[in-house]
């Protein structure tokens, strides 16, 4: 019993709870932006996979590893433009455009990786991010470490809640951005074009999902394979609701999720075989549901969620 | 000076050659894209495409291959169906069919004996009721709690796939299976009949076109059906009529969650024999692209299964003779999702031309 609390004062474990939030903290911010604006993006999933491989692909062909960050948020923007030619400019089913841009980065990506390498087993590794190790982070007691031990995407993930908190709530584009996902009608009567920003929230918003991705590739892992993502698109829409669509939060409901997620693995060596290890797998995804049970009843979904524009009809 | 305008003009109903051709040219547009995106990456046209469709269609083996692979699809496409008809997004087909195989090999692993004609309905029961059990819990947390059923459903597809994994490791493992994670094979009586000698193709498929043709009837000739519809169509005002909005979400549930779990119970009765966690290669997900591709008709789901079905067979054989990677049915899966999509706009508008005055 004294060993599960101790885990909670290793450091190596705060450095895997982080490690495990990052990817979430950049789906969850997408994710919010998209919805504050009024659109329900199902396409992280697949977003998530096409970052996940374009940034390792372009690093393994020689590129830089930040250009394959630079790649990723591109191919995501791409595809969140293409959702919102969709639910935006032709005002079709969010539900069922996200899930065929899943489909189809999905297809795409797995379906280009095998054109790139026909018959490989063991897929070519790149040397991913490295820990920045900050100087000043090692007088901290377990957290000095912990950060320390981050890459700069990391870094970069943190930085993104705090620019997104601000243009949110502190400028003219945020308070635009919340009122489009509210109530368009007011927006368009401001002269602004709720078309416009719908896209530029899909696009922003569709970057910093397909950046989760390029995080498994480019700074946790050093490879791309098949089922990589793993419902961690899905695991984003929950927490996204359970963050009530404010930044602060998402960054905690990431962390919360992360340290838990690391939490299991630890408890599953110490359990041994007693319990099965799928139960522990299940935990992550069970987890989800109950946050989202938990969020529900107080859940103040933005009012225009999925509600398509049309101008001049109401 | 004029400027000439796209204007879209809602269409009252579309007419029966406009319900047909849209779907028709979809699919047609999406496996075009595909094979644009194919000539792209240098793979040989001249050879890839008569490959695909003899494949999929160029003999008695081929054709019965295509029609086994569609039963599946008719089932998951029929489970979204009827939940999307009603507007409940079930995206948990694939777990829901997990679901169903598992209570099908628990029933007809040998647990009980009984004769074919008992065993194999109690066998295809146990599959429909584990099938709308699962999807029973997040139509009931969005009815009472107002949890959002996509996530829910999306997040317990790999909830159940790691609980098959877990059974198939431990309790319902094989254990004459060598340590191999698959379920101890079913008994013969629990077995569906084939339908054509030397051939996979089973009596599943007789299953899946009757599923279809109830449905249809459900639909359209039933109070429920008509229920369903119009809490699809408009919540609120099916409420102000009468109808209890979350009963009907309820039953439409376990319809459409039975319909998925007899996709699996199908599979393993019909084709496998016995459990395996790769038994679906996604024909969850694959059915709703089978729904959206039928326009949520019944009847019409029939065909678009045996073309998603079509694409997946030609495809495989493709891949094995070509270096093509048999993803590229994923790809045409998902573009015909798309092209759908997009299509069903030319259904409920009218797309016209405007010349106005600058």
């Amino acid at each position: 019993m004294m060993e599960a609390l101790e885990i909670i004062g290793q450091a190596s474990f705060w450095a895997a709870a982080i490690r495990i939030a990052a990817p979430l903290i950049f789906g969850v911010l997408g994710a919010l932006i998209c919805e504050r604006a009024g659109v329900l993006n199902l396409g992280i999933e697949g977003i998530f996979v096409a970052g996940a491989m374009t940034g390792w692909l372009t690093v393994s062909m020689g590129g830089d590893l930040w250009l394959g960050v630079a790649v990723a948020a591109l191919v995501g923007a791409a595809l969140g433009l293409l959702h919102g030619v969709f639910t935006v400019i032709l005002g079709l089913s969010q539900h069922v455009t996200g899930l065929s841009i899943t489909l189809l980065a999905t297809s795409t990506a797995y379906f280009g990786y095998r054109v790139a390498f026909p018959s490989v087993t063991t897929p070519p590794v790149i040397e991913p991010f490295a820990p920045l190790n900050p100087a000043w982070l090692s007088a901290i007691p377990i957290l000095g470490p912990a950060l320390g031990q981050q890459t700069a995407l990391v870094w970069l993930a943190f930085l993104c809640v705090a620019v997104t908190a601000f243009v949110l709530s502190r400028t003219p584009l945020g308070l635009a951005l919340r009122a489009v996902g509210d109530n368009p009608a007011a927006v368009e009567a401001q002269g602004l074009s709720v078309t416009g920003l719908r896209m530029g929230a899909l696009a922003a918003g569709s970057a910093l999902m397909a950046l989760g991705g390029a995080f498994l590739t480019l700074s946790a892992f050093n490879s791309f394979f098949f089922g990589m993502i793993n419902g961690r698109g899905w695991v984003c829409i929950a927490l996204t609701v359970f963050a009530s669509w404010q930044p602060g939060k998402a960054l905690l409901g990431a962390l919360l999720f992360g340290a838990f997620d690391a939490y299991q693995v630890r408890l599953q060596t110490l359990a041994g075989s007693v319990v099965p290890t799928q139960i522990f797998l299940m935990l992550p995804y069970l987890l989800s549901i109950l946050a989202l049970v938990l969020a529900a009843r107080r859940a103040d979904y933005p009012r225009a969620l999925m509600k398509p524009y049309i101008k001049g009809e109401r | 000076m004029t400027t000439l305008r796209l204007r879209m003009e809602p269409r009252p109903s579309p007419s029966a050659l406009l319900m047909l051709g849209v779907p028709v040219l979809s699919a047609l547009a999406a496996l075009l894209l595909a094979l644009v995106i194919l000539t792209v990456t240098g793979a040989p046209l001249g050879q890839a495409v008569p490959l695909l469709v003899s494949g999929a269609a160029g003999s008695l083996f081929a054709v019965t291959e295509t029609l086994t692979r569609a039963t599946p699809l008719i089932f998951t496409g029929l489970a979204a169906a009827v939940a999307f008809r009603a507007r409940l997004w079930n995206i948990g087909g694939e777990g829901q069919l997990y679901a169903g195989a598992l209570a099908a090999v628990a029933v007809g692993g040998g647990a009980i004996s009984a004769p074919p004609y008992l065993l194999v309905p109690l066998v295809m029961l146990a599959g429909a009721a584990a099938g709308a059990l699962l999807l029973l819990g997040p139509v009931l947390l969005k009815t009472r709690l107002a949890v959002d059923e996509v996530v829910t459903t999306l997040l317990l597809n790999f909830v159940m796939l790691l609980f098959v994994q877990m059974m198939l490791e431990g309790p319902m493992q094989d254990p004459m299976g060598m340590g191999w994670p698959q379920s101890a094979p079913m008994v013969d009586e629990a077995a569906l009949p084939k339908l054509v000698a030397q051939m996979r193709l089973h009596a599943g498929l007789i299953l899946a076109l009757a599923a279809a043709a109830l449905v249809h009837v459900l639909i359209r000739r039933t109070a429920l059906g008509l229920e369903m519809r119009a809490v699809g169509g408009n919540a609120a005002a099916a409420r102000f009529a009468g109808i209890s909005v979350p009963g009907t979400l309820i039953i439409t549930g376990l319809f459409s969650g039975a319909l998925a779990g007899l996709a699996g119970a199908s599979e393993v009765a019909g084709l496998k024999g016995y459990l395996t966690t790769d038994l679906s290669p996604g024909f969850g997900y694959a059915g709703i692209v089978v729904a959206m591709l039928a326009q949520l008709n019944a009847l019409a789901v029939v065909p678009a299964a045996i073309f998603i079905a079509a694409v997946f067979v030609g495809a495989d054989s493709m891949s094995r003779t070509l270096a093509i990677s048999n993803y590229f049915a994923d790809l045409v899966v998902a573009l015909a999702l798309m092209c759908t999509l997009a299509g069903s706009l030319f259904l409920r508008y009218r797309l016209r031309l405007m010349r106005t005055p600058a």
